[in-house]
């Protein structure tokens, strides 16, 4: 049995539906984040483990024990907020120690621990301050230190860094990350920044509509994104209406222009299919023999700094974005320019979720 | 953001500047200059407005020495009379008791309003403003009447009678507590602080004491001293109830049998407010500079 639970778990607010069937296990010292869009359930699902919600439906167990409808202060559930949540008239040792107090530990135990715990945060001169008197990075390394002062079973974080300059969420999230490698404490961290969930997780839970769409590792949900709400949240994505020429052999015609991708595709020959094709698997000229090349005309180039993003125009109302790493010796193409892009055959995913149009269709329309 | 202007100009300080200057945000950002700061129509409107108040003050304590050859005598007789400072150690007693009462049923009542059904806040108000709607005067008839006769005859001992008093009161006092409350409870991320603390651990009990109610201590303080204020100086209720020991009662007594008495005891419990809203200064700049609303900085 894993470490924590969830199981068929349900939650209704009235007829609206927040989380459907959601099913996890994780692993004791496990890092799980959850993804997806505002109103897709994630914070819904943390506030059931840390029982500020009760489940209309399912069971969460937690190393063994049913907690589903344990109240919240006794679920030895540490949780730090987006909001940072400190109380404001205590001061930071004070807030450390909180936990600690309500469990009845000696002064001594709790000061000791408190020190600790500071230092693991890196604040241990601020004992005596207030939160109005930290940066908000500061207040988050207290609110940390708080969730974990009383040695909980699971950590939740609810968007920890989104109220952070961006910065400082770079430089908290690997804290966070080595922090809860160092206790090895089960982790769940919610979060609609896929940068955050990808570079911190052991594993991804991606939602959507309550839903969970996959559940993998960063890089089997980068890489192999199960269904199109996947492969188009995650990272970004072009999309390419594609016409099957060849099932078996991956031959493909895309606005004219013909390719060829590394797997068979299981449409039938004269169907369109959608083609996901992740900006850094295209080069602009060329490419290497053998590789796939469409044509079109450079739409629009943005700089964002190690990156410099261009949009080719392949034909009216297919555009593909490609991107390329900022270097000194970079030629940015000119506005219009005609240009070729290629990617190799292994580049393209075929978007299971998203309907294929089948030759007999397009029949019976026509 | 900050509106701490008028400070480091060159220029007169205008009314304005000082309005300013008392009403700062506590972590205010670097002073800005706006535009007519300087403006004498601004000075005209603060010269009227400290007319207002001070002319009948002035008034007041120019009728209060009067009195010839000695001009402090009514202040004396005020002093002497054990009626003064026997009405107002009892008004002052129904007013810790009305306070307490009022927040025993304010707070929790906003708290939860606010955490856990929001959508009763409308309801609350509405009730909470009764007393402005519903007359003293009906008010304590609806009680006399209802408690004058069985089963529950409060009407008939002091002690009924004080206990009835107090109850006036304290619905009296819930459009000021419940404002002072609620806006209070505005000011802290109650449900983020709330959950933060059963994470850790905490029951009720301790967070209502230990984090909310520590966290609106210049709310309550507010909403008390307004209490006290409306007790010390009611009249109606305490008349009708014959809580003739009462200050209100008091000072509208001595206003038909003594002609400069009333006016130095109203300049005395004018004082007496003063000091009141001194302290909630005082002990509210205490709790300022430790409560901050949860956020980013």
């Amino acid at each position: 049995m894993s470490y924590l639970e969830l199981t068929g778990v349900r939650k209704h607010f009235g007829p609206t539906v927040a989380v459907e069937d959601f099913n996890l296990a994780a692993e004791r010292g496990e890092f799980v984040s959850f993804l997806g869009p505002s109103g897709c359930g994630k914070t819904t699902t943390l506030r059931m483990i840390a029982g500020f919600e009760v489940p209309t439906a399912g069971t969460i167990v937690l190393d063994g024990t049913d907690i589903t409808r344990r109240p919240p202060n006794r679920r030895n559930v540490g949780m730090v907020f987006q909001s940072y949540a400190l109380f404001p008239n205590m001061t930071v040792g004070d807030n450390v120690g909180f936990g600690l107090k309500v469990r009845k530990r000696p002064g001594d135990q709790i000061r000791k621990r408190v020190g600790e715990l500071l230092e693991l945060v890196h604040l241990g001169d601020k004992l005596d301050r207030y939160p109005y008197q930290l940066s908000g990075g500061q207040q988050q390394r207290v609110a940390l230190a708080r969730a974990l002062a009383f040695e909980p079973q699971v950590l939740l974080l609810d968007e920890p860094l989104s109220a952070l300059d961006a910065k400082i969420r770079v430089t908290l999230r690997h804290e966070i990350r080595a922090i809860q490698r160092q206790l090895g404490i089960t982790t769940v961290y919610v979060t609609h920044d896929q940068e955050e969930a990808l570079s911190l997780s052991d594993r991804v839970v991606v939602m959507s509509d309550g839903r969970i769409e996959q559940i993998g590792t960063p890089f089997e949900v980068y890489n192999f994104p199960s269904t199109g709400f996947v492969a188009s949240f995650v990272g970004t994505l072009n999309v390419l209406p594609a016409v099957v020429v060849d099932p078996g052999a991956g031959r493909l015609n895309v606005v004219g222009q013909e390719f060829r991708i590394s797997r068979a595709v299981s449409a039938r020959t004269g169907s369109t299919i959608s083609l996901a094709l992740r900006p850094e698997m295209v080069s602009l000229g060329d490419g290497p023999a053998g590789s796939n090349v469409l044509r079109g005309t450079v739409a629009d180039v943005t700089f964002l700094g190690s990156i410099v993003r261009i949009r080719i125009t392949i034909t009216e109302g297919v555009v593909v974005t490609v991107d390329e790493f900022n270097e000194p010796t970079l030629v940015l193409p000119e506005l219009e320019q005609p240009i070729a892009i290629s990617f190799p055959a292994e580049g393209p995913l075929v978007l299971e979720s998203v309907p294929v149009i089948e030759p007999d269709d397009l029949i019976a329309e026509a | 953001m900050s509106a701490a202007g008028g400070g480091g100009g060159t220029g007169p300080i205008s009314p304005w500047a000082v309005v300013r200057y008392f009403t700062r945000p506590r972590r205010a950002e670097p002073p800005q200059r706006r535009g007519g700061v300087g403006n004498p129509f601004a000075w005209l409107i603060f010269i009227l407005g400290v007319l207002y108040f001070f002319l009948p003050l002035l008034g007041t304590f120019l009728h209060s020495i009067r009195t010839r050859p000695d001009i402090f005598l009514a202040y004396r007789q005020v002093l002497d009379d054990p009626k003064f400072f026997l009405g107002l150690g009892y008004s002052f007693t129904v007013g810790v008791l009305t306070i307490v009462i009022s927040l025993l049923i304010v707070v929790p009542t906003a708290y939860w309003v606010r955490l856990k059904v929001p959508r009763l806040r409308p309801i609350v108000e509405f009730v909470t403003l009764m007393p402005f709607v519903i007359p003293p005067v009906v008010l304590v008839f609806g009680l006399i009447r209802v408690y004058s006769s069985k089963p529950l005859v409060l009407t008939a001992t002091d002690f009924g009678s004080d206990l009835l008093l107090v109850c006036a009161y304290v619905i009296l006092s819930f459009p000021y507590m419940y404002r002072a409350v609620d806006t209070g409870l505005a000011a802290i991320d109650v449900r983020s602080l709330t959950e933060a603390a059963q994470s850790l651990g905490a029951g009720w009990p301790r967070i209502l004491w230990g984090v909310i109610f520590p966290n609106l201590r210049t709310a309550l303080l507010s909403g008390a001293f307004l209490t006290l204020a409306i007790v010390i100086g009611e009249y109606t209720i305490a008349v009708f109830l014959a809580r003739t020991a009462a200050f209100g009662p008091y000072l509208s007594l001595l206003g038909r049998s003594q002609p400069y008495m009333p006016a130095a005891v109203s300049l005395i419990s004018f004082g007496l407010t003063w000091l009141a809203m001194g302290a909630i200064a005082f002990l509210g700049r205490g709790a300022q500079t430790r409560v901050q609303v949860a956020g980013a900085r």
